[in-house]
């Protein structure tokens, strides 16, 4: 058990021949992910991998011939809207997108479309997931987890390789490590993925991994002081940088002033979680 | 990126939304032209890219051109928070009867738009909106179905408008959302939106925000850009795709991602030191990219010692130590060099730093110690 991926992941790839998307697909294939597929409008009927895994021209004949439920998207922001709203109509449950910098216009009519048609979107702009020994759908390094009962889940790309690997330092394992983006708006939020790790029963405590802006770790905070019952430990980046920019008194009004490293501690440990002082800290609060 | 109130303005009138007549001058002599052009009382207005210009003395009323050319002359002189003021907007004076505050901006919490309206516009909106939220009106649009007329009209109701202004603010509400949409706004705002006393709407001051990663599809807003308020190491590095803020430390730091790059700093501010910068190479930051990076990080006289961290997903190390090898061969740097590389293709990177005189780290801590004690000397 873990969750959203593992052994029966059955994943397309949109974008596989391009820079991106061919290099990590050779690294989730090394890792053993189940790779049935493609995507490359215009390369369909090729081959990637030494003939291993079929290109198709989109998602629908993907779907239809491989039977896939989950698809990962390495395609250009430009592209990637049109991705997504791809896969879902292709009828794919769960999609991952890697992409940085999708116009947030697009992604709030894309988050409101699949929210219809009840698909899960990871990300954008994420490292995606790892489900240590069993898949990797992403772009997180396989070799610095191990498999354990560990939940880990961060706004943070490269912060949680961080985490990853300093848990793997002292022989701690990851149930599925959810990197879930930093974009302002995405697809799955912290209080998502904290409610499908209270109900994994493989994952026995949470990391989870957030910074400065908005106010979904107050939501988690509030989460886990009434809904939780597995320790969480946490960390929050930002905690020394310059106050950014505003965005006018609409940002003000909207978000209430909340959104500092020490209001997200503050809540944070008032619901009893453990936050670390420096990300490879944190593995020790839950030994 | 932000637009000033002139150029959000030009834009709003495009859209049906009405405006003062006036224009922008970079003289005294220009301001007092315009003035005479207008006939009468001008409103003189700085054109910088801050808030609380008039609560800093940067909104001026003049009661004919010659007082508009001495108050253009007072206010081209200023600096606001820190910045200078280049161009003043000389603006018909109106005669105010009523201020409402009126935005579209982005609710990431809802994940759709939001329209914003208040019946206590003006520069004390923000204490409104925290001690009597219920002056407030939010109304969430569904980015599918874009605004609605009947949710414009609600809107009108809920702030007690009277129901002769109801079609001309329906009409405005109509524009702004276009706006919103048209320009990939994250931030279209009036305030004031005004009653005057001859009857009419006017969107008095105006405020956009553009999503930087929509200018692609926005050339005529990307050309907007007002480059004179940047430091020229943030342009240089929006040029090459990097994320920079310079900060008042001696510590300079090239991270990839923005979180680590964040932690990276507040680990630095832990272990004892003062981080020179916030720099962002990206996800999969090639060696131009790095040896850019690099170039900015040591154009500042103040950096003692530069800390690398790069763990590997996207990027893959052995690109960034050649980009390092690159910048370090251009730019001869004189302060010591931490670097730690781990994930993708790390051993590949470190073995090619080998020969580079560089200081290596472990774990991150051991990074920003190292580095700390570098600067120091």
């Amino acid at each position: 058990m873990s969750i959203l991926v593992d052994k029966n992941t059955r994943l397309l790839v949109q974008g596989i021949t391009g820079n991106e998307g061919l290099f990590h697909t050779t690294q989730m294939a090394a890792y053993g992910t189940n790779i049935v597929g493609g995507i490359t409008p215009g390369k369909g009927g090729e081959w990637v991998l030494e003939g291993k895994i079929p290109v198709f021209d989109s998602v629908k004949s993907a779907k239809d011939a491989t039977d896939a439920n989950a698809t990962i998207i390495f395609v250009p922001a430009r592209f990637a809207p049109d991705a997504m709203f791809e896969a879902a109509d292709a009828g794919i449950p769960l999609i991952i997108c890697i992409t940085e910098g999708v116009v947030i216009h697009d992604m709030m009519r894309v988050r409101n479309y699949l929210d219809q048609k009840k698909v899960r979107l990871i990300g954008p702009n994420c490292p995606g997931l790892l489900t240590p020994g069993e898949a990797k759908v992403g772009i997180i390094p396989g070799n610095i987890a191990i498999p354990g009962n560990v939940g880990v889940v961060s706004r943070s790309g490269t912060l949680t390789y961080e985490v990853l690997y300093a848990m793997k330092n002292l022989g701690m394992g990851a149930s599925t490590c959810v990197g879930i983006g930093g974009d302002p708006v995405n697809g799955t939020n912290f209080t998502d993925v904290l409610e499908m790790f209270e109900h994994d029963p493989k994952t026995e405590k949470v990391i989870m991994i957030g910074e400065i802006g908005g106010n979904e770790e107050e939501k988690a905070a509030e989460f886990i002081r009434t809904r939780m019952t597995k320790p969480v430990a946490s960390f929050i980046a930002g905690q020394t940088a310059p106050p950014g920019k505003r965005m006018g008194h609409a940002g003000a009004i909207i978000e209430g002033g909340a959104g500092t490293a020490a209001d997200k501690v503050k809540a944070l440990e008032a619901a009893g979680v453990k936050v670390a002082k420096h990300p490879e800290e944190i593995p020790t609060l839950l030994q | 990126m932000k637009l000033h109130e002139y150029q959000s303005k030009n834009i709003f009138s495009k859209y049906n939304i009405p405006i003062p007549k006036g224009r922008v001058a970079t003289t005294a002599q220009e301001a007092k032209q315009i003035a005479e052009e207008l006939g009468g009382r001008v409103v003189i207005k700085s054109q910088v890219l801050v808030g609380g210009r008039g609560k800093a003395g940067g909104v001026k009323l003049a009661k004919d051109p010659a007082e508009a050319e001495q108050l253009a002359t007072q206010i081209l002189g200023m600096e606001i928070k820190g910045l200078p003021v280049r161009k003043v907007l000389v603006d018909e004076a109106s005669a105010i009867d009523q201020e409402i505050y009126f935005a579209i901006t982005d609710d990431r919490a809802a994940k759709k738009p939001v329209l914003i309206a208040s019946a206590a516009g003006g520069v004390d909106i923000e204490e409104v909106a925290a001690k009597t939220p219920e002056k407030i009106i939010k109304v969430n649009i569904d980015p599918l179905l874009g605004l609605r007329e009947y949710q414009a009209r609600d809107v009108a109701v809920a702030i007690d408008l009277p129901r002769d202004y109801w079609k001309d603010f329906t009409k405005i509400a109509m524009g702004l959302w276009q706006v919103y949409q048209n320009t990939d706004a994250s931030l279209a705002e009036i305030n004031p939106l005004v009653i005057t006393k001859d009857k009419k709407m006017i969107a008095l001051d105006g405020k956009m925000m553009i999503d930087d990663n929509a200018l692609f599809r926005q050339p005529d807003l990307a050309e907007m850009r007002d480059t004179d308020e940047d430091a020229p190491a943030e342009i240089e590095a929006r040029k090459y795709g990097l994320s920079f803020i310079k900060l008042d430390g001696d510590i300079g730091c090239m991270v990839n991602g923005a979180g680590l790059a964040m932690t990276s700093m507040d680990v630095i501010k832990l272990f004892g030191g003062e981080p020179a910068n916030f720099l962002d190479v990206g996800g999969g930051a090639g060696s131009e990219k790095v040896a850019a990076a690099m170039r900015i990080i040591l154009t500042d006289p103040n950096v003692k010692a530069v800390l690398f961290n790069i763990f590997g997903g996207i990027t893959r190390c052995d690109e960034v130590a050649k980009g390092i090898l690159v910048a370090m061969d251009e730019v001869k740097p004189k302060v010591p060099m931490v670097v730690r590389l781990v994930g993708t293709n790390a051993e590949e990177g470190r073995r090619l730093l080998e020969n580079a005189n560089m200081i290596t780290a472990e774990t991150l801590a051991d990074a920003a110690k190292k580095a700390v004690a570098a600067a120091k000397g």
